[in-house]
């Protein structure tokens, strides 16, 4: 039995700035796929107006929950080594040329918002992976999961409104995309559970296993099975699209939630010895919660 | 080059928590805001049971964590090694308090009270606005020990210059000084006994050592 040091859930970071993970990686990875949209002629403004807002929003909430808020372009001064850091920078001129792509709806401006966004997303991929006081965020192959779920959301949420819009192409193109993305994303998922055995507290393990039958379940094998049966039956095809859409949307969400406010677990304390008492020699050491 | 370090010994180690009481008294710390603690680790199972009385808190590595995350610089690192924190830039995101494996950074938002009965006087006079809403944590008492060094005193031996839980230590199991001094207590001490680091697998270099058995 070990008492005292156990690690305990973090409570630094709460749903403020999970909701910033969420919003962020769906915007980001939306402006990548209108950008490709755009380069097959499909239309760019709704989508990346819906990215905007989404990566927008995120960063706005966050920046409001800061301790101090009014100091909150301090956040710009260490790009040296501060993945945050990078992030804003790299977040005004995302924000600023999505604008400009969605008001005039010029392909080269959609190109370049979808190459911001993916640099957008890349940061804050580095942001929870150079958390090193929580285990489960400082695994190096939580990165490509961060990333091809925000592939797979920017996919959904595409396919969501390009089914909204009837553009039937472009429904078509996102469908494909979206299963590749489930596969990449549930490949990455299985390669950040396995790094992780005996790498965390058992606490942050059992909370990434309470989501793996949602993630695994509802957020691959239902909107796949969807996706194939939706291609067979015309009929009833844009209905069961977007539902594919939208369970990949949420089980991203809901990983990542997860992630962020139930397997946020710190290092918690340990020792290598226990020291000699008296008479006695020292034994040996413990690492208590692991 | 000076390295100041912190030294605990954990077969000195009682657990009285008169460390954590004096650096609550010198820094008048909020509610629930512990520096310098004492965890009680009990280890192993029924009939081979040991304590350890294991004092935490800021490691002051070599290495921060903490200070490469700061987006706001606010976390700076001196030549000395302290690690310090600029309440005047930080934004309090937080970041540095996820990225420390040693859960030494604490966050207040808000003037706290120890009694449900109202503020004590002492909480009233010894509030520090600059502090709510940013991130702080341990010292290394540096203005004591900048003060003992602007006076020809030297830091872990004189306690005018020395951080007040070493100083205020019941079996003297910390010690505090500068480790790039073969001289100095720490060295000798390092010297001497079978000592270890918490985490140091983790790369951060912690200037805080565990001494646990004579050599």
């Amino acid at each position: 039995m070990n008492v005292g040091g156990k690690p305990w859930l973090q409570t630094h970071w709460d749903w403020h700035v999970a909701v910033n993970f969420l919003t962020g990686g769906s915007g980001s990875g939306l402006l990548l796929v209108a950008a490709l949209g755009a380069l097959a002629g499909q239309p760019l403004a709704a989508p990346t107006w819906l990215g905007l807002l989404l990566i927008g929003g995120g960063l706005a909430q966050v920046m409001l929950h800061l301790g101090r808020p009014l100091r909150g372009l301090n956040a710009l001064f260490n790009p040296r080594t501060s993945w945050m850091s990078r992030e804003a920078f790299v977040a005004g001129p995302l924000l600023l040329v999505a604008l400009l792509a969605a008001l005039l709806e010029w392909t080269l401006l959609g190109l370049l918002a979808g190459l911001l966004a993916v640099a957008f997303l890349y940061c804050q991929a580095r942001i929870l992976k150079e958390a090193r006081g929580i285990p489960a965020w400082r695994e190096p192959r939580l990165l490509p999961l961060i990333l091809a779920t925000g592939l797979v959301e920017g996919a959904a949420l595409y396919l969501l409104v390009a089914l909204l819009g009837g553009w039937h192409e472009a429904t078509l193109g996102a469908s494909v995309l979206l299963l590749v993305a489930l596969v990449t994303r549930i490949l990455a998922w299985r390669g950040y559970r396995k790094a992780l055995q005996g790498n965390a507290p058992n606490e942050a393990l059992r909370a990434l296993e309470r989501a793996e039958a949602p993630f695994a379940g509802a957020g691959h094998v239902a909107p796949v099975l969807l996706l194939v049966v939706a291609a067979g039956v015309p009929s009833a095809q844009a209905p069961l699209t977007a539902l594919a859409g939208l369970m990949a949307l949420l089980a991203g969400w809901g990983v990542k939630f997860a992630i962020v406010t139930r397997a946020g677990y710190n290092q918690g304390f340990a020792i290598m010895h226990t020291p000699a008492r008296g008479a006695g020699t020292g034994g040996l050491g413990s690492k208590p919660g692991w | 080059m000076t390295r100041y370090v912190m030294v605990a010994d954990l077969e000195r180690c009682v657990g009285c928590q008169t460390c954590t009481a004096a650096c609550k008294h010198t820094n008048a710390t909020a509610p629930g805001v512990q520096w310098r603690r004492v965890l009680d680790m009990e280890v192993g199972e029924f009939p081979d049971v040991r304590r350890a009385f294991v004092p935490v808190g800021c490691m002051h590595c070599a290495d921060p964590p903490c200070m490469h995350v700061c987006p706001s610089t606010a976390t700076g690192q001196r030549a000395d090694g302290l690690v310090t924190i600029d309440y005047d830039l930080c934004i309090g995101c937080g970041y540095c308090a996820v990225a420390c494996p040693y859960q030494a950074r604490y966050m207040v938002e808000q003037p706290g009270q120890a009694y449900r009965e109202g503020r004590m006087r002492s909480e009233t006079q010894r509030e520090n606005p600059g502090r709510l809403g940013v991130a702080q944590k341990c010292t290394f008492c540096s203005d004591r020990i900048d003060y003992g060094e602007q006076h020809g005193l030297t830091p872990g031996v004189d306690p005018e210059a020395t951080p007040a839980c070493v100083n205020a230590c019941i079996a003297s199991a910390l010690q505090f000084g500068d480790i790039e001094d073969p001289d100095s207590n720490v060295s000798q001490l390092l010297a001497a006994h079978k000592h270890f680091r918490m985490h140091e697998e983790l790369g951060t270099d912690p200037g805080f050592y565990y001494l646990w058995e004579d050599r």
